[in-house]
């Protein structure tokens, strides 16, 4: 089997696993599970974002939540002063982005190394969480929108169906719209990368200098897989705003932040699949370990297990230190020597190894 | 004019405090080229030493000025010999391994000591400038780094472990040609890089408490601070949080503590924005 083949058969595989997932799940399970899973759904699309950003375009960022939240915000005060949901979620997707097109033409035009680069992203997250963090008193209002400062804003009007403010999207609907929409953003992303444009991006990831001396402007190219990278994190703040109706500074956070980082690093840099199978399984093990201590079970118990600081920076040491490719990468490679070590075998036995030369 | 000499003070304070807080990072990042994300974590360990320490009956100069230090340098050499030397010469994998410990110190601190605030009231009482009363403390805290400061200078300029850091720094491959041995240079770089994180945060934990999330208020602002300063270690240092120490504090003055911040780290992202070496990569060039 080739390559393409490989390749089409994987995409399959993911359409055939979303369909039935979308289908089957809120059949299956009670409301509570499906509640859950939303949740998963719409942080898999924040982790698409930085999949795009910094798996392919090489662009370490330290605060894809600052669009995340942005996005959030600007679905929460839109909607409290427009009343129908519509162009708030526009909203939502371009105020991110043009925030995104900002800091990218400060960053890239500026030819701000990588370190930097994530220096600056942190610090512009915490000049948000600081400022958002501290417009608790009612002075603080856009429209009539209260900021809230650090109680955040409560009782966010749902997504309704556009054009229409009487039929706001229910709990279930929330589900199949987040799930469409992390389908929708896989395979939209999986056409990018391979158009020709994805293709440039992923040669200024791999070396800069030679893409430019063949006459791309890297600068151009990293500003606009940024601002879309932004885009998508904004979105996914808006959908994140529905699904809780509430939204706080911690989005903001440096917490928040490092999640996003876990979710790719732990799946695996260069793949999108690995970013959401990491996003989902570390959301799936905190709120396990979180939820599942043993009744009457020792105090160090909950300390430890229900403690996810603690252990996503095990996780994030660990996998740095010991599978720095990330899980699926990693399990690609070890399929692949599994399949190409019996053929290597017969191989070496036709033509024996040749005499090292030079 | 007692309004100026009060803000003089402050203005002092703010540097000084940035310059304490930075000191080891840029020591760190100077001579390594590691970048700490762990760093406010360490700052938040020398905190918890030097109270934990006082409220055991040691006395409270004692614990912040010499047990925190030990404590939070062995616990550096502890990091750089169990995670950090596997990545030298890996960037942006440091940065990330040490966001990951990070983390796991803020989940262990708040395991063990829960996720309150405690503090040990600052010693030395006030002091008179004509109408106000503002704390000696903070005269202390000045005189502290302008102490180490000059430690750090001596060190560098005077000593043969301060040629052996300079050269490592210079050219680490020439260094070990001339028989200097770079792994434990290194170790001893991180383990006093952290030391020194650890007084700051000992010598700062009677003003703003300690709790176990400390360590994010903290590590942006020194960042920001070694990045604006540039190569130079020391100079860099000094000039960086002259700058925005004044900022900062005048900011406050005029408006809010929140929006002195925020105008902090604007002015960082506006000078890394134009000198991307860092205020020493341009102006004081030959500086320590």
């Amino acid at each position: 089997m080739n390559g393409r083949a490989l390749n089409l058969l994987g995409l399959g595989l993911v359409a055939v696993i979303g369909i039935a997932f979308l289908v089957l799940i809120p059949r299956l399970f009670e409301l509570d599970v499906v509640l859950e899973l939303t949740v998963y759904m719409i942080m898999a699309i924040l982790a698409l974002s930085l999949a795009l950003i910094w798996g392919y375009g090489g662009i370490l960022c330290f605060g894809q939540s600052a669009f995340f939240g942005l996005g959030a915000y600007t679905y929460a005060i839109a909607v409290f002063n427009i009343g129908e949901s519509t162009i708030p979620l526009l909203l939502a997707i371009v105020l991110p982005a043009a925030f995104a097109a900002l800091l990218g033409y400060f960053m890239f035009y500026g030819r701000i190394s990588d370190v930097y680069l994530g220096v600056i992203t942190l610090t512009v997250t915490l000049i948000l969480f600081n400022s958002v963090n501290s417009t608790a008193g009612p002075e603080f209002r856009i429209g009539s929108a209260r900021l809230g400062g650090f109680n955040g804003i409560p009782g966010i009007p749902p997504l309704n169906f556009p054009g229409n403010k009487a039929s706001p999207i229910d709990l279930e609907g929330m589900f199949y719209l987040a799930t469409i929409s992390l389908l929708a953003t896989y395979f939209g992303l999986r056409l990018l990368l391979a158009s020709r444009f994805g293709r440039i991006i992923v040669g200024i990831r791999e070396n800069e200098r030679r893409a430019e001396l063949l006459g791309y402007d890297p600068r151009a190219y990293k500003l606009a897989t940024f601002t879309i990278g932004g885009a998508l994190a904004g979105f996914a703040g808006c959908l994140f705003a529905n699904w809780g109706n509430f939204v706080s500074p911690t989005i903001f956070g440096l917490a928040q932040s490092a999640q996003i980082i876990i979710w790719v690093i732990v799946g695996g840099r260069g793949t999108l699949i690995g970013p959401i199978v990491g996003c989902i399984g570390i959301q799936w093990l905190t709120t396990a370990l979180g939820a599942n201590q043993p009744s009457g079970g020792p105090d160090w118990w909950a300390k430890i297990f229900a403690n996810a600081p603690l252990i996503l920076g095990i996780i994030l040491i660990a996998f740095v230190l010991l599978v720095p490719k990330g899980l699926v990468p990693t399990l690609g490679d070890l399929g692949q020597w599994l399949l190409s070590s019996r053929g290597k075998r017969a191989k070496t036995r036709l033509e024996p190894k040749r005499a090292e030369e030079g | 004019m007692d309004l100026v000499a009060l803000l003089a003070i402050q203005v002092l304070y703010a540097i000084a405090s940035l310059a304490l807080i930075s000191v080891g990072l840029a020591i760190i990042f100077g001579m390594m080229r590691v970048i700490n994300l762990a760093h406010g974590e360490f700052l938040m360990l020398g905190g918890y030493a030097a109270i934990v320490a006082t409220n055991n009956g040691v006395n409270i100069w004692l614990s912040m000025l010499v047990v925190a230090p030990i404590v939070v340098g062995l616990i550096g050499v502890v990091v750089e010999r169990t995670i950090i030397r596997f990545l030298y010469g890996r960037m942006i994998d440091t940065m990330l391994a040490t966001w990951g410990l990070s983390l796991f110190l803020v989940g262990l601190t708040t395991a063990i000591f829960g996720n309150t605030t405690v503090g040990i009231s600052a010693p030395l009482g006030s002091f008179q400038i004509g109408a106000y009363r503002t704390s000696a403390y903070t005269l202390f805290v000045i005189a502290v780094a302008a102490v180490v400061l000059a430690a750090i200078f001596a060190v560098m300029r005077w000593t043969r472990l301060g040629l052996i850091a300079r050269g490592t720094m210079q050219n680490a491959n020439m260094a070990a040609a001339l028989g200097v041995n770079p792994p434990r240079v290194y170790a001893i770089t991180f383990g006093v890089g952290a030391a020194l994180s650890g007084l700051a945060g000992a010598v700062l934990a009677p003003v703003s408490g300690v709790f176990p999330t400390i360590g994010v208020a903290y590590v942006a602002k020194s960042f920001i601070t070694v990045i604006g300063g540039g190569a130079a270690i020391l100079t860099g240092t000094v000039s960086a949080s002259a700058l925005f120490g004044t900022i900062n504090q005048i900011a406050t003055f005029v408006t809010t503590p929140v929006f002195g911040e925020v105008a902090l780290l604007g002015a960082a992202i506006v000078l890394i924005r134009l000198l991307p070496q860092g205020i020493t990569g341009r102006f004081f060039r030959r500086g320590l």
